[in-house]
């Protein structure tokens, strides 16, 4: 019988320099299969770097292990290839290209199965009826919340394995928010595993089974995610524990 | 300059102009998705001409010595870059890429070497031995440089021009060659004098104009190329890798650079350095469309193959300066049309 | 990293030997070897302007055979056809060079990158045909009869009268970009390759900037081809085509593009390679002239492959920093007036910022009083970013207005902001981390002080550069890094590094501050002395407009605050009455229920 690796994602001891600042040290986490984990922390405290390291777009030292297999020296279409995909700050779309062409790239790394890019296409058009309405629009010109939402379509057209998800509530009304992590906690039936990163502490603890907080470069804190929501150090700092 | 002459020159100058289409298309596709301004472009079109022209004398092109020793070079650098990086299973594909694919067309051409070709292999050969020379080069000079600024990236691009124009000239000889008609036809169009050749490289311009919008449009690949060129990093997290839209968009281009050069052959005697020229009057044209637009670097090529053609009749000695002048305007328009924003250029060093 | 092995004062010294060295050569060399000398100080010259242009400006120029050309042929123009004397024919070449790029430069130098470079391959190509075909230069056979130089009398016909000449121009050259470098404009002229952004928001005219530095690289070409044209007394089209552009371009990369004695190192290694190179290839081929460029084309790209910075660079470790503090006057340099305190300094008007389909800012209005600690807030997102590029004119606005200090500056360009009397930090701190804290700060001074280009050459303005050092080094001990003065930027932690961009703000005797985000990153006790800080600074009479995410660190020290939420504004009032307000903590909070 083969044993599976314990966990999907295995981070040991991660750090990250530009040049001599150290934005991210030592760091260690993990991801279960079938898992929502968050990232909450302030601004600057190298969340983003963080995932940027995970995905390959910036040099790390320390080991990550991803369904077993070590991630380093791998670039980063390989580890799109192997499911794990990022959906960034930026959310980098092809800004001069129309939503359903987004959507087609999402499903490059599967473009020679026409049966799979068409099922994925319902998928996504299912959860999202705005991005078929827009299909032939450019993405340049769609508001915030269609620009997530096409970013989380293009990701999941390559069904990927391991979502990380940087601030996905970034600039987007409370509406939208809500319609948005909804959306990422209904992900979870389709066998997708999560990390989200999140300025918004609430909501990402109320989507997340386990959470750490990452501050100046360092995990401080982590534990299951309904401990951390009632956490005095978090409701202080994240939550607005104030009143 | 009565009505005649002027359509006289009006003709001529699409014709140049429709040559000049193919390859400014070409160099804002491989500057679009590789941010290397590919200055050798005009080359390429130079060497199908002349290795054309040399199997139609029946002798050995140069291409088949020019492409065989890039592609050692290339295999060269990547065998030891793989073994280097201890990443041996690699190496076979690194063979078939670099060893044997772009040597068939040479292999063809050394084999085929006292047998009369058709006309039309002929021309297919010729554009064959030419199609691997710019992704050769990509790797050779380019992709060392994957994290370069454009800034060094054009200096390694035109360094290249001067590296591949003297190579040329040793595996070309000094001479200068034309190439057999395609059609000897000649139609009088209301009282214009207009020959099938340059029929010919009108509608092939168009075609393959037609084609590449096809491409982009139609195809995941032509998409995928697209999206290189729209988002880089956006690109690469889909999991296209720019190394293989680069290498595709080389392969188009050097298509693209080797059909005019099939289509020159016949109006103009070239010679092995022939092409730089070429290049940068393409370049002036694709300068209109700010390096990015494809219908206005179409429009742009045109109006220089005109501009060419009249100034010729001007004063044929100093053509040259007119048509490189013509990029002041040009410049002084787009500067007031798309005023740049500053962007941070990465550090040389 | 082996450590340094030259003393500094040696270091000192190094120069003194290379001149005495060079100007004992012609008692030992022979006749050919002076000949190469004297190329190699021609190039040095050429290659000194591309060090400037390409090493520190990040502009390139495949045309500077080109300008040598057009000094060259206004040299043999002035003396062989027009029977002038050679220093008429000199100034004629200068000016005709500095007309020629100017011309140039105003058409493409505002645009991007890639643009000014091939159109300098265009316009080499546009001049060599008209050089090889006007009558009245000769066309291809060149012109003949160049006379000498004569200097109070005395012939420089023979090669060694003239090496010195030629070398007295090169050393000429270097001590003027050295002075240069080290002065109010070479520090925005080194800053010019990868700090656009913060070099605008000092108040630096870039494109005034580059223009000087393209300018005075082509007189620079000008000058050699003047000595070119008197040194060989003939002259043909064909030494002044690309090919030759992109030797001097190798000359100025191999020898190391950021240092001045790069373009007489590099120089050096091309004359020497290329004597070389012609001694063995003509057993090679017949078509020796063709291999030469091959070998210089091949080795221009081997070097940008392996060693970007050049043998120079290579080197770089054997030769110490110099770690003395610049010498500052006793007072820096007079103060603006102050706005009465709580007249309205700042006014934003119904503010809209679109881009595409998205609205970032959306009709925002608020104001800001003298003397005032302002707070923006919001959640990620919000817009607060963009606001503050429009307030400091990094971005222009859709509609609405922005009045600063009662005049209208909507739209206005960063660079006028900035000279107003708004001084900015970043989000992602803009440092030069090559640069000494004291040269970082420095670049704040740069809109209090006036020196232009041709005293900064002649370091005429050497009491002014004293007394904005003193400005400097007051504003790092202000904030607490006046022992770094002479540290690298680079290598101080972040904390430290958003402080220094503090220092630099401080230094430019701003009206108001805007602060992105300086907060962010900074461990609690850097927090704490960073709101001290900002206190002292608003004890100054400096107004501060802080964009800020920390709701801690914002309730403390601001005296209003602004909020935003999605583009709009969601309230404004006291700390107290916004975190009273139940519309925050919903919006700010984040409220998924």
């Amino acid at each position: 019988m083969i044993q599976l690796p314990q966990y999907l994602l295995d981070v040991c001891r991660l750090s990250v320099s530009y040049g001599k600042v150290e934005a991210v040290r030592d760091v260690s986490l993990h991801v279960d299969r079938g898992q929502i984990v968050t990232i909450i922390g302030p601004n600057g405290a190298g969340k983003t770097t963080l995932l940027s390291a995970l995905m390959g777009t910036l040099p790390s030292h320390g080991e990550v292990f991803y369904d077993g297999a070590a991630l380093a020296g791998t670039e980063i279409e390989d580890r799109v290839e192997r499911g794990l995909c990022l959906v960034p700050e930026k959310r980098e779309l092809f800004a001069d290209m129309p939503v359903a062409d987004n959507l087609l790239l999402g499903a490059y790394t599967r473009r020679h199965d026409a049966a799979h890019v068409r099922r994925s296409f319902e998928l996504v058009y299912d959860r999202f009826p705005r991005l078929k309405e827009r299909r032939g629009q450019l993405a340049g010109t769609l508001s915030g919340g269609e620009r997530q939402m096409l970013a989380l379509g293009r990701a999941l057209m390559g069904e990927p394995r391991l979502l990380m998800l940087d601030e996905p509530s970034l600039g987007l009304a409370p509406l939208i928010v809500r319609e948005i992590f909804q959306i990422i906690s209904s992900l979870r039936e389709l066998g997708v595993s999560i990390l989200l990163v999140e300025q918004n502490a609430r909501a990402a603890l109320e989507t997340a089974d386990y959470g750490y907080v990452l501050e100046t470069g360092e995990i401080s804190l982590e534990g299951k995610a309904s401990d951390l929501i009632h956490d005095a150090r978090v409701t202080a700092t994240y939550l607005g524990g104030h009143d | 300059m009565d009505i005649q002459i002027a359509s006289i020159l009006a003709v001529d100058g699409i014709a140049t102009g429709a040559i000049y289409v193919l390859i400014a298309l070409g160099t804002v596709l491989i500057f679009s998705v590789t941010r290397v301004m590919f200055v050798p472009f005009g080359d390429l079109a130079a060497y199908s001409a002349l290795t054309l022209a040399m199997l139609q004398t029946g002798q050995l092109p140069g291409t088949v010595m020019l492409v065989s020793v890039l592609a050692g070079i290339a295999l060269l650098m990547e065998l030891t870059s793989h073994l280097r990086a201890g990443k041996a299973a690699k190496i076979p594909k690194a063979i078939l890429y670099y060893g044997i694919l772009p040597v068939l067309p040479p292999l063809i051409a050394w084999l085929s070497q006292g047998t009369v070709l058709p006309f039309w292999a002929q021309m297919l050969l010729a554009l064959a031995l030419v199609l691997p020379i710019a992704p050769l080069l990509d790797r050779i000079a380019f992709r060392p440089l994957a994290d370069a600024s454009v800034l060094v990236l054009l200096i390694v691009a035109v360094a290249v021009h001067f590296a591949i124009s003297g190579l040329a000239l040793l595996f070309f000889g000094p001479e200068g060659y034309r190439t057999e008609p395609i059609s000897r036809a000649i139609f009088d169009v209301g009282g214009v004098i207009v020959s099938a050749q340059t029929l010919l490289v009108v509608l092939a311009a168009a075609a393959f104009s037609g084609l590449l919008y096809l491409y982009f449009e139609r195809t995941i690949s032509g998409k995928a190329l697209k999206a290189t060129s729209s988002n880089r990093l956006g690109a690469r997290l889909v999991g296209i890798r720019p190394q293989v839209t680069g290498t595709i968009a080389y392969l188009l281009g050097g298509l693209l650079g080797g059909v005019s050069g099939l289509l020159i052959g016949p109006v103009a005697t070239l010679y092995y350095d022939s092409g730089f020229l070429i290049g940068l009057k393409a370049f002036v044209g694709a300068v209109v469309g700010g390096l990015a637009s494809y219908p206005l670097t179409a429009l742009g090529a045109i109006a220089v193959g005109l501009l060419e053609s009249f100034a010729s009749f001007w004063s044929s000695q100093i053509k040259e300066t007119i048509v490189f002048s013509a990029l002041i305007p040009i410049l002084i328009w787009r500067s007031l049309a798309a005023p740049q924003h500053e962007e941070e250029e990465e550090d040389i060093a | 990293m082996s450590a340094p092995v030259l003393s500094p004062r040696v270091k000192r010294l190094l120069p003194w030997i290379v001149a005495a060295f060079i100007a004992v050569v012609p008692i030992f060399a022979g006749a050919f070897t002076i000949t190469l000398m004297n190329y190699i100080g021609i190039g040095a010259i050429v290659a000194l302007g591309l060090v400037l242009l390409t090493g520190f400006g990040g502009l390139t120029s495949f045309g500077q055979a080109a300008f040598v050309g057009i000094g060259a042929y206004a040299a043999a123009w002035a003396t062989a056809v027009m029977g002038l004397p050679p220093f008429a024919g000199l100034a004629l070449a200068l000016a005709l060079t500095a007309a020629v790029a100017l011309f140039l430069g105003a058409t493409t130098l505002r645009l991007g990158g890639h643009y000014l470079p091939l159109s300098t391959i265009a316009w080499g190509i546009a001049i060599y045909y008209l050089f090889a075909n006007i009558p009245s230069l000769g066309a291809h056979d060149g012109i003949r009869g160049i006379p000498p130089i004569t200097v109070f009398g005395l012939s420089l016909a023979p090669n060694t009268s003239i090496y010195y000449l030629i070398f007295a121009l090169v050393a000429e050259a270097m001590w003027l970009v050295s002075n240069l470098l080290d002065s109010r404009e070479g520090r925005a002229i080194r800053s010019l390759r990868g700090g656009a952004t913060m070099l605008a928001s000092v108040g630096v005219d870039l494109f005034r900037m580059r223009m000087l530095i393209f300018v005075f690289a082509a007189v620079l070409a000008g000058l050699a081809g003047w000595l070119y044209a008197h040194m060989l007394r003939f002259i043909s089209p064909s030494p002044f085509d690309v090919r030759a552009s992109i030797e001097y371009l190798l000359m100025a990369m191999a020898g190391g593009a950021a240092s001045i004695w790069g373009a007489l190192v590099g120089s050096a290694l091309v004359v020497f390679l290329k004597n070389w190179v012609q001694d063995i290839l003509p057993h090679l081929s017949k078509n020796a002239t063709q291999l030469e460029i091959v070998a210089f084309a091949v080795s221009l790209i081997l070097l940008l492959q392996y060693a970007r910075g050049g043998v120079l660079s290579l080197l770089g470790t054997f030769v110490p920093r110099d770690t003395t503090l610049p010498p500052a006057a006793a007072t820096g340099l007079p103060h603006r007036t102050p706005p009465a305190k709580g007249s309205e300094i700042l006014r934003v008007e119904g503010v809209t910022k679109r881009f595409g389909g998205l609205v970032a800012v959306n009709n925002v209005s608020f104001d800001l009083q003298a003397g005032e600690i302002l707070g923006l807030i919001g959640p990620n997102g919000a817009g607060k970013s963009t606001l503050f590029n429009l307030v400091s004119g990094a971005l222009g606005i859709n509609s609405g207005k922005i009045v600063f200090l009662g005049e209208d500056m909507s739209n206005a360009r960063q660079m006028d902001i900035a000279r107003a009397g708004l001084a900015r930090t970043f989000q992602h701190v803009k440092l030069r981390p090559g640069m000494t804290l004291v040269d970082n700060v420095l670049l704040g001074v740069y809109i209090r002080t006036q020196a232009g280009f041709g005293k900064c050459l002649l370091h005429l303005e050497r009491e002014e550069e004293r007394r904005a050092t003193r400005v400097a080094l007051d504003a790092l001990d202000a904030v607490g890094l006046g022992g770094k003065a002479m540290e690298l930027a680079g290598n101080l932690p972040l904390g430290n590094q958003r402080v220094l961009e503090i220092a630099r703000a401080l230094a430019a005797d701003p009206i108001l501050i805007v602060l992105d985000e300086p907060a962010a990153g900074l461990r609690k006790g850097e927090k704490d002395a960073l709101a001290v800080l900002l206190k002292a600074i608003q004890a100054r009479g400096v107004s501060i407009l802080l964009v800020e995410h920390d709701m801690d660190f914002v309730m403390g020290l601001v005296d209003r605050i602004v909020v935003l939420d999605f583009g709009s504004k969601l309230m404004e009032g006291t700390p107290a009455e916004v975190r009273a307000s139940p519309a925050v903590q919903e919006a700010y909070l984040g409220g998924v229920a």
